[in-house]
């Protein structure tokens, strides 16, 4: 398929038409098994609005992803899943996330029960300074299993889980900072897996690694699929095509186009996508 | 292109040259003032134990002088008198009972001769320090044991063990079953005065006084049987006298258990004064000093120090590691918390004989006198907690070394990446089992930086410490058999005021400067040892908790 080059340039339309774009242009496809559902979600940070009147349903059991230049609120969005934003102060926050229908942010919503169903990996992989095994028990060892039997069983089902376990069964009481960064990242999902979540929030997860731990992650990914619902920032479009079922597209805090990955990449609706996938910026 | 270096550049190279070698040199003058004072402090602190030879001097004017040659002073020609330097030894004669002065010094053209006699005995005794002479006789009584230095030298030996031992039975006798005794007629005495205070029929108040009266009189006969044979004991020791003679001929009787050791310098070969140093050694780090201080052992002084500064760790830790947790972790950070920062950094700079004048006016007078009041009535007017204590200085140690464990602890928790408590929270953990859990064992190592920066300061602090709680000799230490161990009201001893004490309060400075010096080397011993100690619990927690590179 040839892509259609635009002659426009980017400056054109970036400054003056994104203001007034509103998210009813967005397009989006038809979910029918939504896990998530984003009602008009608008976010601050102080005075500076990072997210603007985003809605989008997303699928269960399926991989979501969202690309977009540095600093369009794809990460904000996703720490919104977790409600991670929380420690910082002085935000604000509209609008509505439901997640299996009910509100997640209401102030009543036990905020640490919400987060074991929900897990996340980091962009810089942040193991704990403990051992492997200690890593892997830490989520379940503070929701209180303490038997020593259990928290085997949970450590090597993680690590399995993370396609990790053949690699470090040996030294399991060694420091995590020992492993590679690949390896650190993997032990990261590992850790996310180990308290049996229902989602799990990728943030840039490969960012930091080499093509070959990249592959590897990637491939964890999709057999991760299966049990999980995975969200996935990146600003690695490539990636986001390779792995994801379906992917979202924000620019300057706003929704431009949410499509099934293959309608996307192939054939943009909107301009900006258009732009934004052929390399013109960002 | 010219990539020749320009001037500019070559002139920047040569002041940071020259920069380089200011830095390094400015490096190396340190080290090398660190270096000369601890080497200075070890050699005149080691040389204290060594035993020199025993100088017999010869004078112009006929006198004869026995002692050790214990320094030398050159002194300058005296224009029109002398044209060459002159000098005079310092020479330490001991017999203080005898002669009165425990040095003399000698112009070196006064002496005539100076030899060194193979039978030159030195004593050191228990009062009245070392004394130099001749044996004579050893005699019980009128019975003479032996004569002639040769014979009483063989003799005394064995005599002088069995004596040492008596010795130390007496002391373990005094120590033991009498302290003892006296604490529980202290105790019945308490037990009196309460019962005073108490409201009772008059039927039962006589039966518990009568009780009370009762044991009191066991004890007290108990007491008398035990001091009476303590009194033998001691009468026993005075038995066998050495006959000595001084280098001027005077004769002098010494009680041999009043000897604690008896040497011949000049016949001992170099083992035989390698081992009499470890034996000095030993009874320096070990024994009781003696002799307002100035002789036998500073253990006391040793445990003392080891104990307030330890007690003050257990109080300092916590306080100072809540303390910055609250400012780091929990606080909104703004005006107030810097404010509060800036306050406490400036508490590290407030002079620390105004935190032991705090420390008397808070901690002695009103929270030690409201424990009297309160739990201590019947010991009144005798202060239990009310006056200093090795509690009491240890907590205002804690005060005046809680900056620095606050400063070194925020430290330490900033340094935890913010990616391994968003790694914790995302799990679902509370934000205290976040801190509890990931953030203070990652931040273990700073604390302890904090805890080891404190120690230093702390071992080495006296002036606070002198009016809360530390003295001059302590009887008793703070830590014993008596129910319940550990009586941290009990006044302490301190290596530092030792220091202080024997060097600039005692009458007697020839011979105490050299014990400044070894209790100095051994202050820098115990505060190194107790540092390398935490250094290496630092190092292991390193080691396993190992900021991550990222």
């Amino acid at each position: 398929m040839e892509i259609k080059i635009s002659p426009v340039n980017e400056g054109e339309w970036m400054e003056s038409d994104v203001s007034a774009m509103g998210t009813d242009d967005a397009v989006r496809p038809e979910i029918k098994d939504a896990l998530f559902q984003i009602d008009s979600l608008s976010f601050w940070y102080r005075e500076s609005q990072a997210l603007h009147d985003i809605s989008m349903d997303i699928p269960s059991r399926q991989i979501t992803a969202y690309i977009g230049p540095s600093g369009c609120g794809k990460s904000t969005l996703l720490r919104c899943f977790n409600r991670l934003n929380d420690l910082i102060d002085e935000v604000r926050i509209e609008g509505d996330i439901r997640f299996e229908g009910a509100s997640i942010l209401d102030p009543s919503v036990e905020v640490n029960s919400l987060r074991k169903r929900i897990g996340m990996v980091f962009q810089k992989s942040n193991p704990f300074p403990k051992s492997i095994y200690e890593n892997v028990a830490y989520g379940c060892r503070i929701h209180g299993i303490r038997r020593k039997r259990d928290l085997d069983e949970i450590v090597e089902r993680g690590l399995r889980g993370a396609a990790l376990w053949d690699e470090v069964k040996d030294r399991l009481d060694e420091s995590a900072l020992g492993l590679s960064g690949g390896q650190q990242q993997r032990l990261c999902i590992a850790r996310a897996l180990s308290v049996e979540p229902d989602v799990i929030l990728l943030d840039e997860p490969c960012s930091a690694l080499d093509p070959v731990a990249t592959a590897k992650i990637e491939e964890l990914m999709q057999e991760l699929k299966k049990r999980y619902t995975l969200i996935i920032v990146t600003h690695n479009m490539q990636q986001a095509s390779r792995v994801s079922d379906f992917t979202a597209f924000l620019y300057h805090g706003r929704l431009i186009e949410y499509a099934e990955t293959k309608t996307l990449f192939i054939r943009p609706r909107k301009k900006q996508t258009e732009d934004y996938i052929t390399g013109r910026f960002g | 292109m010219n990539l020749g270096r320009d001037d500019r550049t070559r002139r920047s190279e040569r002041v940071g040259e020259s920069l380089t070698w200011l830095c390094g040199g400015a490096l190396a003058f340190n080290l090398l003032m660190i270096v000369a004072v601890i080497g200075f402090i070890g050699y005149r602190g080691l040389d204290y134990f060594w035993q020199g030879r025993v100088a017999l001097c010869r004078l112009e004017d006929g006198r004869r002088l026995l002692g050790e040659i214990s320094g030398r002073e050159e002194r300058p020609p005296t224009p029109g008198k002398t044209l060459e330097m002159t000098g005079r030894l310092q020479l330490r004669v001991g017999n203080r009972d005898v002669t009165g002065a425990g040095f003399v010094w000698i112009d070196d053209d006064q002496i005539a001769e100076i030899s060194y006699p193979e039978d030159a005995l030195l004593l050191e005794r228990l009062e009245w320090g070392h004394f130099y002479g001749r044996a004579v006789e050893l005699r019980r009584g009128d019975e003479v044991l032996a004569r002639g230095p040769d014979e009483v030298w063989r003799a005394f030996g064995p005599l002088h063990e069995e004596k040492v031992a008596r010795r130390e039975a007496i002391e373990r006798l005094e120590r033991g079953e009498i302290g003892d005794i006296n604490f529980e007629i202290e105790r019945l005495r308490l037990a009196g005065k309460r019962l005073a205070r108490r409201d009772l029929s008059p039927d039962e108040r006589a039966l518990q006084e009568a009780a009370i009266a009762h044991e009191t009189k066991e004890r007290e006969a108990q007491y008398q049987v035990l001091a009476d044979r303590l009194f033998e004991e001691r009468e026993s020791l005075a038995e066998e006298q050495l006959v000595m003679e001084t280098a001027d001929g005077e004769r002098n009787a010494i009680a041999v258990g009043e000897i604690v050791r008896a040497v011949r310098p000049n016949a001992m070969s170099l083992l035989d004064r390698a081992g009499l140093y470890l034996g000095r050694v030993r009874e320096f780090v070990w024994d009781d000093p003696r002799e307002s201080n100035t002789e036998g052992g500073i253990f006391p002084a040793i445990f003392g120090t080891v104990l307030m500064v330890f007690i003050m760790s257990i109080a300092v830790v916590p306080l100072g590691v809540l303390a910055a947790l609250y400012l780091r972790e929990y606080a909104k950070q703004g005006v107030l918390v810097r404010t509060v920062r800036i306050a406490v950094n400036n508490l590290a700079g407030v002079p620390s004989i105004v935190f032991g004048v705090f420390g008397l006016g808070f901690f002695v007078y009103l929270v030690g006198g409201s424990i009297d009041r309160l739990f201590y009535p019947d010991a009144l007017p005798t202060p239990t907690y009310g006056t200093g204590g090795i509690l009491w200085a240890s907590l205002t140690l804690a005060l005046l070394t809680v900056p620095v464990v606050i400063v070194a602890t925020e430290e330490g928790l900033a340094a935890v990446p913010r990616g391994t408590r968003e790694g914790s929270l995302a799990l679902g953990a509370t934000k205290f089992e976040t801190i509890r859990r990931v953030v203070l064992p990652a931040a273990a190592p700073g604390i302890l930086t904090g805890m080891i920066l404190a120690m230093a300061r702390a071992a080495g602090e006296v002036a606070p410490l002198m009016i809360v709680g530390m003295v001059k000799l302590a009887p008793t230490l703070p830590l014993d058999h008596h129910f319940p161990f550990v009586h941290l009201e009990r006044k302490f001893m301190h290596l530092g005021f030792h220091i202080y004490d024997v060097g600039f309060q005692s009458p007697n400075v020839e011979a105490t400067t050299p014990l400044v010096f070894a209790t100095a080397l051994l202050l820098v011993l115990v505060v190194t040892l107790m540092n390398v100690a935490a250094i290496v619990v630092r190092n292991r927690l390193r080691r396993k908790y190992a900021s991550s590179a990222i």
